[in-house]
């Protein structure tokens, strides 16, 4: 397996031996801190986590509940240029997939302009005819996002995903935060340091911003699966900062068109509903009819307007990976600009001509399941085994509609603890981009995921990854202002508490 | 030709559960060859009914009774006045272009044994419309139709004796999408024995470049000519029941027509 030359974020290119000057003072703070302090102080976070509940579920394993996701003590630093940059790209990418919901849902102009193949519209299961016609109050479909990236140089990042149904993995960007804070409390003097803490109350003001109309104090809810959910921590810790009920279905019901959360006190109708739950559960009138976590009405109250969904139905039609690689048109076709942010080049295995080029180059490749996701059936030519690789070419051949391929790409890597010191890693991004009335808003932080195995790029926690704090700094000068789509918001430093 | 309706269903509310949320597709619209005279939904107990449109854009029932007493019957009553247009369906509301109903579902799988028999049932034809003709009257000849209830999906459907109504409206729609034609399932009512009363009934519809929607009724093996009272279409049968919700798994779902 080849060791692939690539940028450090604290390095910069490729065999420097100085750390990039801005980020001197984070260099020096490893030099400085000794690796058992370092470990210490990872063992005491992951011990809170542990204590917390912040585990997840590894699909196929049976003690799943068992696991938390690994916890690196070195953090990953934007600085400010690079983040207002980014924040551009990702404020007009999460732009256009709003616009293309509420087209394809409705006019489906972009398939009338030929910008799109419709077969890959209306073939897409993710496409849900059973929603057409109906809209979201404020016509906002996809109002948190979780837009996965990756970086191969200072200002070279690439989107490897959309994640517009229900992005998970927020809490950690937070539980990582507080853990910095109470453990690295001199990074925080040395570098400022956009606050992450205010998150709940965005998403409770995008939740509100998208109440029905003619709501005055919308009561708003999240509604989970339940505990057996790999993100149930997640939901509860959510529902929690943001002082609204955790519900399950059961919880829920609907009368009149109208939905009502069943309390002690009596019903309390609902107006706005978080849901962690997927399309194909949250009514078994429309969906499917032997769903058990389903509110039996809920998108007919959503057909009339009497309640906002977030997301919204049908959203995986645009983070189909069959769809990720026309975003750049679609991008275009809405925006009316170039995109800000670049996609990753991109195979589809459905055009003969791609096909044929993806079997002569299976072991430089990257080939994933049009539909899957963390990481499950997906081949990754450099490090895949002959056998592997056969197998893959087999499948292609078979099925070749199922998938994508894509080049291994030099992730950046980031200093990271690891048995035999700190030592670079390869790293993605998942930055939260929330949407409500008002426009685009990118927290100004996220979740970087890391693959602790050396040479590895596969960063899903269920593949072995852990994740690291995220920060992003903030203009030297006092008082910093950040522009985000027209509106003025102060972005609050953070400080050590 | 002036059909009159009757149509009554008979719920049994589980004990333990008076809450009952049902969407009904009972309620035939407008369209060119198809005019509702008058139509009503009743129910024998105090029970909410809201108006919508589904995403397929049949219109819809939302019922709601949070009392359940221990029979809950609703009738839809009304009658219907038609024309024959030989199949042709004109006039209609459609949410969803014609490409959509290529798709296979759970219950109208692709499958190979009904593309063959499409494909041999179709030998000389001479035009798309007169294939899908021949695929309907070649099921119409292959099964005896007096099978209660519905198989799983149109695969196992195919590999039986005897089949229903449903059955071979999901057949058809596979056989049809065999052959690069959109195919969706249909249900109604039909007044097919007695003039003066029609019963539930379901078929299929396929969309012909040029012509438009025509219906195909594998199980007189015809089209559907002023004898059907068209209600809702969707990719199939679960999209376009007349009755979704608990019925389906814990109701005891008593049917009558008169």
């Amino acid at each position: 397996m080849g060791t692939i030359a690539a940028f450090d974020e604290i390095m910069g290119a490729a065999g420097k031996d100085m750390p990039r000057p801005e980020l001197s003072a984070l260099q020096r703070w490893l030099d400085h801190t000794p690796d058992s302090e370092l470990r210490r102080r990872q063992q005491s976070a992951e011990a809170t986590f542990r204590q917390l509940g912040i585990t997840f579920a590894v699909y196929g394993e049976s003690d799943a509940a068992e696991r938390i996701i690994p916890f690196d003590i070195v953090p990953r630093v934007f600085l400010p240029d690079e983040w207002a940059r980014l924040s551009e790209g990702l404020v007009q990418r999460v732009e256009a997939i709003n616009a293309f919901l509420d087209d394809i849902y409705g006019e489906r102009k972009i398939l009338r302009d030929g910008i799109l193949p419709p077969d890959l519209i209306f073939g897409n299961p993710q496409f849900r005819p059973e929603i057409a016609g109906m809209r979201p109050p404020h016509g906002v479909w996809a109002h948190i996002c979780g837009i996965d990236l990756v970086r191969t140089g200072p200002d070279d990042f690439f989107v490897l995903e959309d994640n517009a149904r229900t992005p998970s993995g927020v809490s950690y960007m937070l539980e990582n935060r507080e853990a910095m804070l109470r453990l690295c409390p001199e990074l925080f003097r040395q570098f400022r340091v956009a606050a992450v803490d205010s998150y709940p109350d965005r998403l409770l003001a995008t939740m509100k911003s998208v109440a029905p109309h003619g709501v005055a104090e919308p009561t708003c809810v999240v509604l989970t699966p339940g505990h057996f959910n790999s993100a149930y921590y997640e939901h509860s810790f959510l529902a929690d900062s943001m002082g609204i009920e955790l519900v399950e279905a059961a919880d829920l019901v609907v009368d009149d068109d109208i939905v009502w959360m069943r309390t002690i006190a009596g019903r309390v109708k609902v107006d706005v509903i978080y849901r962690r739950v997927d399309d194909d559960f949250l009514d078994p009138l429309v969906f499917r009819p032997d769903s058990m976590l389903g509110v039996p009405g809920l998108i007919a109250a959503y057909a009339a307007g009497n309640v906002a969904i977030l997301n919204a139905p049908g959203n995986g039609i645009a983070d189909d990976k069959a769809i990720y690689s026309y975003m750049p048109d679609i991008v275009r076709y809405y925006s009316g600009a170039e995109p800000k942010l670049k996609n990753v080049e991109t195979w589809r295995c459905r055009e003969p001509a791609a096909l044929a080029y993806v079997l002569d180059h299976l072991d430089e490749l990257v080939v994933k399941l049009v539909d899957g996701s963390g990481g499950y059936g997906m081949l990754v030519g450099p490090t895949a085994t002959k056998a592997q690789i056969e197998h893959f070419r087999a499948v292609l051949i078979a099925e070749p509609h199922r998938y994508i391929a894509q080049p291994t790409l030099a992730l950046s890597t980031v200093p990271t603890l690891v048995e035999s010191g700190v030592a670079p890693r390869h790293v993605d991004f998942r930055p939260f981009v929330l949407t409500g009335r008002n426009g685009v808003e990118v927290t100004p932080g996220g979740l970087t995921r890391v693959a602790l195995r050396e040479g590895s790029l596969v960063v899903n926690s269920s593949q072995g990854g852990g994740t690291k704090d995220s920060f992003v700094l903030l203009h030297p000068e006092p008082d910093s202002w950040v522009q985000v789509q027209g509106q003025q918001s102060q972005i609050q430093t953070q400080g050590v508490r | 030709m002036r059909i009159a309706i009757e149509h009554q269903i008979v719920h049994r509310p589980k004990p333990g559960r008076p809450t009952l949320v049902q969407m009904l597709r009972l309620t035939p619209e407008n369209y060119d060859d198809q005019t509702v005279a008058n139509w009503h939904i009743d129910v024998d107990c105090d029970a909410r009914l809201r108006r919508g449109q589904d995403g397929f854009g049949n219109a819809v029932t939302m019922l709601y009774i949070q009392d359940a007493p221990e029979t809950v019957t609703i009738r839809a009553t009304g009658e219907v006045l038609t024309s024959d247009a030989h199949g042709l369906v004109r006039g209609t509301t459609e949410t969803l272009p014609p490409a959509l109903f290529l798709r296979a579902t759970p219950a109208t799988p692709a499958d190979a044994a009904i593309a063959a028999f499409a494909e041999e049932a179709i030998h000389g034809a001479d035009s798309s419309l007169a294939a899908l003709h021949a695929v309907n009257a070649a099921l119409h000849r292959r099964f005896a139709r007096d099978a209660p209830g519905a198989a799983t999906d149109a695969a196992a459907a195919f590999a039986l004796e005897a089949v229903g109504a449903c059955d071979l409206a999901h057949i058809f729609c596979v056989a049809a999408r065999s052959l690069g034609v959109p195919a969706r399932f249909v249900s109604g009512f039909a007044a097919l024995h007695d003039a003066a009363s029609a019963t539930a009934h379901c078929w299929a519809e396929a969309y012909i470049e040029g012509l438009g929607w025509i219906g195909f009724d594998p199980s007189i093996g015809l089209s559907p000519q002023e004898r059907h009272v068209r209600v809702a279409v969707a990719l199939d049968a679960a999209g376009a029941t007349a009755v979704s919700g608990e019925a389906w798994r814990e109701v005891a779902l008593i049917e009558a027509a008169q």
